[in-house]
């Protein structure tokens, strides 16, 4: 058994976007992922960051197999998961479920949160132990919500409730990975440091492995055992968590990390910022060599030609720059 | 003293078939030019329906609004509450703006950018259209959009998130108001885009000399810009202090609790994060005493049950420091620092 439960080899996700129109005028290829290559290990939490459009969403999907990979290798559990068809995935699935963002629109309005969950056994032709009711009051009990509640529709719940009702539909068939899908960046703060705890008991109780994807970096950085930042469909920097909020490397990074408010004024007052200029460039038509030579503030000639190549810099550290920031 | 802009006892209710929804209840705060006043909470706090009311952008058919808000004008006092809508339409764009959360869904598809700040300074102003154009391409400029020559004549659609937002900056200001309300302004940004935002309001006002209220849930957006915080919670203010009072010496449960409750960038390490049981109070049916009352976890070191039955009073418990608990902030300080020990 291999110490990663998965493994994503050179990933990429192209969507060609000539998907009919009057015309059906062929406009050009959007690289959402362009050579990905991420390791989550068994019972471990890896955080996937970076701004909208920087194909985050997109990684986590296409390991589900939401999405036909264009090309690249996945491997979940030892196995080959890359050309499975449907049929064949359906039963990886019940190892590997997502959490979604907006828990409004990934709970059937018409169904009760009894038949939300119960679907999952059904679907996969499991009969838990002691009956599938019993089984779902068990979860509901889990996530923290009162088991007698299993007849009530998802409208009767509020947000922070609504997400651990997905959470719990995720847990039905005992996964090992869950990718996880900007969980809390809907619900108000109070209520996601309750999500974000109970996401930390049930790794611990249950040793489940997350793919955590998400823009909050201070919500990623307190989940997280390692880090992956992404720009623009390709990987900047990767390293254990500790190591990259400390000692970014990479300019987007350090950016990044600096851009980030913290809830202190004193500190705020005396922190530098460093303002990128402008704004993601557009993935239909990237920028040639480095992807992020438009924005960074230490950008050369070298960097608008040719692509950095992920360098492994210590055990727990790999980066794509050509100009690395001294380590702190 | 004086403050520009002065809202006493306000409140803002929607009567529904099941009730009348308590939106806001007995609002106060204050914010001077210059000054940056943040207000906080979550959503349903009513941090949002006060200020909609200062704009006078409530359906008046279908809101109960009561209270006052003074705008403290060179020419005298107006109170936007009790004034005739027509004064009120008058002063918004003018002597105040607002900007929201969603640029996207705030700009007029169908016109360009520069016809519509063009239009918002043709309300105030005498001159021709082309003079409007230029003031635009001005504007345009002055938010950091590079290119506003050209710019100036395309469409919403053609801009990214950061610069819609950048328009409606430039939109707000057409016609140096004295008092902008940011509405979530960066809420919908990504992290190094909210970062050229807060920093370009922040030189504005400077430049301009305005009184900002930022409405927002980011603590860390507050800690960046604010000169004071009022935190607002199930329609009331809870507590209103300066910036550094609120982060360093909160006296208020609810305000401890969310700045626990908040993972930050800058400490590392797992610890577990100190999150506030429970959920937000309906606003239909506010718990009686205080609305925070089920969810505090001092409210069981109060003697008769009083959280429960009477909801204590805003009141100013050190110099400027406003929170409403009924515990005193020695009580609180004793209780926290015997829990800590344990």
């Amino acid at each position: 058994m291999s110490e990663n439960i998965l493994e994503i080899n050179n990933l990429t996700k192209h969507f060609s976007s000539a998907s009919g129109g009057v015309f059906n005028r062929k406009k050009g290829l959007v690289k959402a992922v362009d050579g990905v290559s991420i390791k989550v290990k068994r019972g471990e939490t890896v955080g996937l960051v970076g701004e909208s459009g920087c194909g985050k969403t997109t990684v986590g999907r296409t390991v589900m197999k939401l999405y036909e990979p264009t090309s690249g290798q996945i491997i979940f559990d030892d196995q080959d998961i890359t050309n499975l068809k449907r049929r064949e995935m359906k039963s990886i699935r019940s190892k590997m479920q997502m959490i979604f963002q907006d828990p409004f629109a990934s709970l059937n309005p018409r169904h009760t949160v009894g038949t939300i969950i119960e679907a999952s056994f059904t679907i996969h032709g499991v009969t838990p132990e002691g009956g599938s009711k019993k089984a779902v009051g068990n979860l509901l009990e889990r996530v923290g919500l009162n088991p007698e509640h299993l007849n009530r529709f998802p409208h009767e719940f509020s947000g922070g409730q609504r997400q651990r009702i997905g959470i719990a539909r995720a847990l039905a068939l005992s996964p090992k990975l869950i990718v996880a899908d900007e969980p809390v960046s809907a619900l108000d703060v109070s209520i996601q440091a309750q999500v974000i705890n109970l996401l930390d008991d049930l790794q611990n109780e249950l040793g489940l492995s997350y793919l955590f994807v998400a823009h909050d970096l201070s919500v990623v950085q307190h989940i997280s055992d390692r880090v992956v930042v992404m720009y623009l469909g390709k990987v900047m920097e990767e390293a254990k968590t500790s190591e990259l909020f400390t000692s970014p490397r990479h300019p987007y990074t350090k950016a990044l990390l600096s851009a980030v408010p913290v809830p202190d004024p004193q500190l705020e007052r005396k922190r530098e910022r460093i303002l990128l200029q402008g704004d993601l460039p557009s993935p239909m038509n990237p920028p040639s060599g480095c992807v992020f030579n438009t924005r960074c503030w230490k950008v050369q000639d070298k960097c608008r030609v040719e692509v950095p190549q992920p360098i492994q810099i210590s055990p727990n550290h790999t980066l794509a720059c050509h100009f690395p920031e001294p380590a702190n | 003293m004086t403050k520009f802009l002065e809202v006493k006892n306000l409140s803002v209710g929607f009567p529904t078939p099941d009730g009348l929804v308590k939106a806001s209840n007995n609002v106060s705060y204050s914010v001077d030019l210059g000054e940056t006043l943040a207000i906080v909470g979550e959503s349903g706090s009513g941090k949002s329906v006060s200020n909609l009311a200062v704009m006078g952008l409530h359906n008046p058919v279908s809101t109960q609004i009561s209270g006052s808000a003074v705008l403290n004008l060179p020419s005298g006092p107006i109170d936007v509450i009790s004034a005739d809508p027509e004064v009120v339409r008058r002063l918004r764009g003018k002597v105040m703006s607002m900007i929201f959360q969603d640029p996207m869904s705030a700009l007029h598809p169908y016109y360009s950018v520069g016809d519509q700040i063009a239009e918002a300074w043709a309300l105030y102003n005498e001159g021709s259209k082309k003079d409007g154009l230029k003031r635009a391409q001005q504007m345009l400029d002055l938010v950091g959009i590079p290119a506003a020559d050209k710019r100036v004549n395309e469409f919403p659609h053609q801009f990214s998130g950061g610069m819609r937002q950048r328009v409606m900056i430039a939109m707000a200001l057409v016609n140096n108001p004295s008092l902008l309300i940011a509405d979530e302004p960066t809420t919908a940004l990504d992290v190094t885009v909210q970062a050229q935002i807060l920093s370009l309001l922040k030189d504005l006002q400077k430049e301009f000399n305005m009184a900002i209220i930022l409405i927002t849930h980011d603590l860390g957006v507050v800690a960046q810009v604010a000169n004071r915080v009022s935190v607002m919670y199930g329609g009331q203010v809870v507590e209103s202090a300066t910036a550094d009072q609120i982060f360093y010496k909160s006296i208020q449960p609810y305000t401890m609790g969310l700045l626990d409750s908040i993972p930050r960038v800058d400490v590392t390490g797992s610890h577990r994060l100190r999150a506030i049981p429970g959920q937000p109070p309906s606003l239909i049916n506010l718990p009686t005493g205080c609305a925070f009352a089920p969810r505090c976890s001092f409210a069981t070191e109060v003697a008769n049950n009083k959280c429960r039955v009477a909801n204590p009073e805003l009141i100013e418990k050190s110099a400027e420091h406003f929170a409403r608990c009924h515990l005193s902030v020695e009580e609180l300080s004793a209780i926290s620092i015997s829990r800590a020990g344990k």
